[in-house]
């Protein structure tokens, strides 16, 4: 199959790739790219492990086309962390230990990062309602919920 | 400041055993830098894909690899004939039977591996797997485990015609894989007959799958030259991983790696030894290039590992005031097309014989007969200690049952029958013996808590109003850290774990162990382990596990077994170091070791003010003015057989309000008091309590995995298979009291699967509860919205006035 050229910013950096036609950005991230923070659970859209933020947007990855992110800008969870150190949202998932195995953390993290931009002042509910695309088989979601409290907190603060 | 506010400040600056800290793991894992199978990417690699078969029963009349093979791209396409020559077309499975690595002329379940496809990447591989022609004959498929040993039943397993001497009893028939008993069938039966009340309960356990939300895979990598196998992969037991590919292969264990990299979650899911890992191995070392094999979801559900599958009726003979005088329990086990259950080898049912629970009871009997179906094979004990969650769950329904019978209420008909503190150590009639525990206690601490008797009130009060409204209890008893090699092993290999700890010239530390942590913070809490015993602070302690070139031989992290015989092993290794240590301190004090004595990170003279050494201090001089005649070094290795298993308890309760007209139910409340004895790190102690929980709620509320006549699995995706969100899962309160084990070095009992074993019939007694009133007195799960429903409306309760 024919291969396109991409092209988006990934983490604040232009990036370039020639992927097929039916490539999930997915793998691109993952493969071409090496960015292995963002998961896969399902490909089906059901566990958001592979959540990224596109163009200000939580999408599943997984149910994305490469070539659909041509011209974009993407976050994973590699992009949160920056020269001041660690985002708010990481910092509270391990003071709340809001993660156990991991392997859901960044889909986690990336929606909180963008959840709370949504609704910078949620109630536990919101939260609830606001996080529930991604999946944990861990935690039980208690500790996510007050993580995402505190990154709020924070953030507010800031 | 005073001395003692200073020994605690230097104790506190340990962050050892007994203190919340943070986790170490966790910088890594938030910045996506967690390394998990999938993320290894190998010179050359290429990608391993599955052809399933459609059918469940069917003869396999010819494949057709000739397409799949055109395809650019495709380097290798492999069936049980490519495998025959090698003798891996079946292997071994841990309960002693054998199990198709490739389908050999017949498949037995629906998905099972009929050819591998080896090919550049995973787009071509998934292309390809679709070009393999396969042509099946329909054969008559086992669904039902209650058909299996009919006369006209379908025979199942052809490569067992005629062989009845089964891995662990006589075979009566084709389709029985055994027959398993403990206890004293006669004494029981006489109780039996003899008794004031009786009481009867079929049960029906429903297949379930534990869905950790990573699924399984693996990286192969022969190295042709040096003859050098390295695997990583999925797994929750690499040393004997190892041991089997070695066995297998015959390549020597010395030049077998078996990695599990950070893993995302197990909950037995990945105890197991699957296809996919064995051709992956095979395509490695014929094709000389590493070879990823991933699973995706739907093959994840459908065919690695099951849990449960449990068709159980529980009966308990007893007094009119309910004192229970006999137990007797029978099990109709699926155990699938293969016998693969990861039980240790010499209980086919696990360690069902637990299912005496938190009570006294003076005699019982189990019977547990095993048969084949069509289904995929597994038996894996999903988040629980080798069935103990059916056993929990036998138990404690049928008290229940006894209770509604008598009119007595739940909590009382247990206070009557627990276990009393003074009993234990208690042996009961099945063969354990409980370590310690305090069950009044702390069920009158839950009772306190919730205000049992203001519930009872409400209840009575929502009833005449026609509303519904249940309590569930469950007192449950755990059985966990296997085990004792006199009585556990796997393949042979008895059910040790091990330490091994050295100390750094600078007082730093690194040790191995043999388990393998898939989000219980090992790295976390062996550290505070070591703090504790040798006053080194546990940020200056890395831990390293599953590397099977540098980790300890360990039988790996599963029932719970981590700190049971890991953590038990790490205290012993520490304290072998401690002793060596206290040698070197007395050289360099220039007295004599009894002279001395431990305070929290330093060892002093007795009796002599400043006279002291730090264990830091005295590492430097491990390495350098050691005592005429011992050896240089500070380190150690501990092998640990655990003399008895810990028995952790619980007292789960929890109060719902189910909606008439939808079936739905809100769970308002679920308070959980475990009793892990020692606590080791509370914060991580209450994580894996709200998860263990979550996952009980998932099997008590909506997961199954339902089959249609012929053998279709009908729900194999998260669309389907009930994994709860953040909107439907509960709130939970935890408490805890403390009853030290008093054979673990530490104290210590393992606690994450205690919330799932003890959930779930307490979701089912508030269930039940909700309609005891009308003379219900057992539901099967899954207790989903459309289920109670029925129940409603069979019941005429959905009638508007
Ligand atoms: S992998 Fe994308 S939602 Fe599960
Ligand atoms: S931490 Fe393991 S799935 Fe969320």
């Amino acid at each position: 199959m024919a291969k396109q050229h991409v092209s988006f910013k990934l983490n604040g950096k232009q990036v370039d790739a020639l992927v097929e036609p039916r490539e999930l950005l997915v793998h691109t991230i993952r493969e071409t790219l090496s960015l292995t923070g963002t998961h896969i659970g399902c490909e089906t859209s059901h566990c958001g492990a592979c959540t990224v933020d596109l163009d200000g947007k939580s999408v599943k990855s997984c149910t994305v086309l490469a070539v659909q992110a041509d011209g974009s800008e993407l976050k994973t969870v590699e992009g949160l962390a920056d020269a001041g150190g660690l985002h708010a949202v990481q910092k509270a998932f391990i003071e709340e230990h809001g993660l156990q195995c991991g392997f859901c953390t960044p889909g986690m993290l990336i929606r909180a990062y963008r959840f709370l931009q949504e609704n910078p002042n949620p109630t536990e509910e919101e939260i609830r309602w606001g996080m529930s695309g991604n999946l944990c088989r861990c935690t039980g979601y208690q500790n996510i919920v007050k993580a995402v409290q505190t990154a709020a907190k924070t953030l507010q603060q800031a | 400041m005073d001395n003692t506010a200073e020994v605690q400040d230097r104790e506190d600056s340990l962050k050892g055993v007994g203190c919340s800290r943070k986790r170490k793991e966790d910088a890594r894992f938030v910045q996506g830098t967690g390394r998990y199978t999938d993320d290894l990417k190998l010179p050359g690699m290429l990608f391993a894909d599955m052809v399933r078969s459609p059918y469940a029963h069917a003869r396999i009349k010819s494949i057709n690899k000739e397409k799949a093979l055109a395809l650019p791209g495709v380097h290798a396409v492999l069936t049980a004939e490519d495998l025959k020559p090698l003798n891996l077309h079946w292997m071994p499975t841990l309960a002693g039977d054998v199990q198709a690595v490739l389908a050999d002329e017949k498949v037995h379940f629906q998905y099972q591996e009929v050819a591998v496809v080896i090919a550049d990447d995973r787009y071509i591989a998934a292309d390809a797997i679709e070009l393999v022609e396969v042509e099946y004959e329909e054969l008559e498929v086992l669904v039902d485990a209650h058909r299996a040993m009919d006369d006209d039943a379908p025979i199942l397993r052809e490569d067992l015609v005629g062989k009845m001497d089964g891995a662990h009893s006589t075979r009566v028939h084709n389709n029985h894989i055994f027959n398993w008993q403990a206890g004293e069938k006669e004494a029981t039966d006489r109780v039996f007959e003899q008794a004031e009340v009786t009481v009867k309960q079929d049960m029906y356990y429903p297949r379930v799958h534990p869905c950790p939300m990573e699924t399984c895979g693996c990286v192969a990598s022969f190295d042709k030259i040096n003859e050098h196998l390295t695997v990583h992969l999925t797994s929750q037991a690499p040393h004997i991983v190892r041991t089997v590919v070695s066995m297998l292969s015959g390549i020597p264990e010395s030049r077998i790696r078996i990695v599990s990299p950070d893993i995302g979650g197990g909950f037995g899911n990945k105890v197991g030894i699957y296809p996919g890992y064995v051709v992956s191995i095979v395509a490695s070392i014929v094709l000389g290039v590493p070879v990823k094999w991933v699973e995706d979801r739907m093959e994840n559900i459908s065919t690695t590992a099951f849990a449960r599958d449990y068709h159980m009726t529980g009966e308990i003979a007893a007094d009119k005031e309910g004192r229970i005088k006999a137990l007797r329990v029978n099990v109709l086990a699926d155990h699938g097309a293969f016998d693969a259950c990861a039980d240790p080898s010499k209980f086919p049912a696990g360690l069902m014989h637990i299912c005496t629970g938190s009570y006294d009871v003076p005699v019982a009997h189990l019977n547990v007969d095993g048969v084949y179906t069509n289904k995929a094979p597994g038996g894996v004990a999903y988040r629980c200690s080798f069935r103990v969650t059916e056993a929990v769950y036998v138990i404690e329904r049928t008290m229940d049952v006894l209770a509604q019978k008598l009119g007595i209420d739940k909590a009382e008909i247990r206070r009557r029958n627990f276990v009393k503190v003074e009993q234990f150590p208690y042996k009961t009639c099945l063969g354990w013996e409980l370590d310690s525990g305090d069950y009044h206690t702390a069920l009158e601490k839950v009772l306190n808590a919730v205000d049992y008797d203001a519930l009872r009130k409400e209840q009575q009060e929502k009833r005449t109003q026609g509303e519904l409204m249940g309590i569930g209890l469950c007192t449950f008893t755990e059985i966990v850290g296997a085990g004792p090699s006199r009585n556990c092993d796997i393949l042979g290999v008895g059910m040790f774990d091990s330490a091994e700890i050295r100390v750094h010239p600078t007082g730093s530390v690194m040790a191995r162990m043999g388990t393998i942590t898939q989000g219980q913070g090992h790295q976390t809490t062996y550290a505070q382990i070591i703090a504790s015993e040798l006053g080194i602070s546990s940020d200056e302690i890395s831990i390293e596990e599953g590397d099977t070139d540098t980790a300890p031989y360990g039988l790996g992290t599963y029932g719970s077994r981590s700190t049971p015989v890991g953590g038990a092993a790490t205290a012993v290794a520490a304290r072998k170091i401690r002793a060596k240590a206290q040698k070197i301190a007395a050289h360099l004090l220039e007295v004599s070791e009894n002279d001395l004595e431990w305070e929290v990170d330093r060892f002093k003279v007795k009796g002599v003010p400043g006279q002291e050494k730090t264990m830091k201090e005295v590492a430097w001089a491990a390495y350098n003015n050691v005592p005429e005649g011992m050896e240089p070094g500070l380190e150690a290795v501990d092998y640990y057989d655990p003399p008895n298993f810990t028995y952790p308890f619980g007292i789960y309760l929890c109060v719902l309000d189910i909606d008439k007209s939808t079936g739905e139910t809100k769970v308002r409340r679920f308070y959980a008091l475990d009793d892990c004895g020692t606590r080791i790190n509370p914060m991580i102690i209450e994580g894996q309590i709200h998860g263990g929980l979550t996952e009980g709620f998932a099997v008590a509320m909506g997961q199954e995995m339902p089959f249609d006549e012929q053998g279709n699995l009908l729900g194999n995706t998260l669309m389907d298979y009930f994994v709860p969100t953040f909107v439907e899962t509960p709130h939970w309160e935890t408490d805890y009291t403390v009853t030290p084990s008093p054979h673990h070095p530490l104290g210590a009992k393992g606690v994450a699967e205690s919330p799932h074993v003890g959930s779930i019939p307490c979701f089912t007694s508030a269930i039940v509860d909700a309609f005891a009133h009308l003379d219900v007195t057992h539901m099967d799960m899954p207790h989903s919205a459309y289920r109670v429903w029925q129940k409603v409306h069979e019941l005429g309760l959905d009638k508007r006035a």
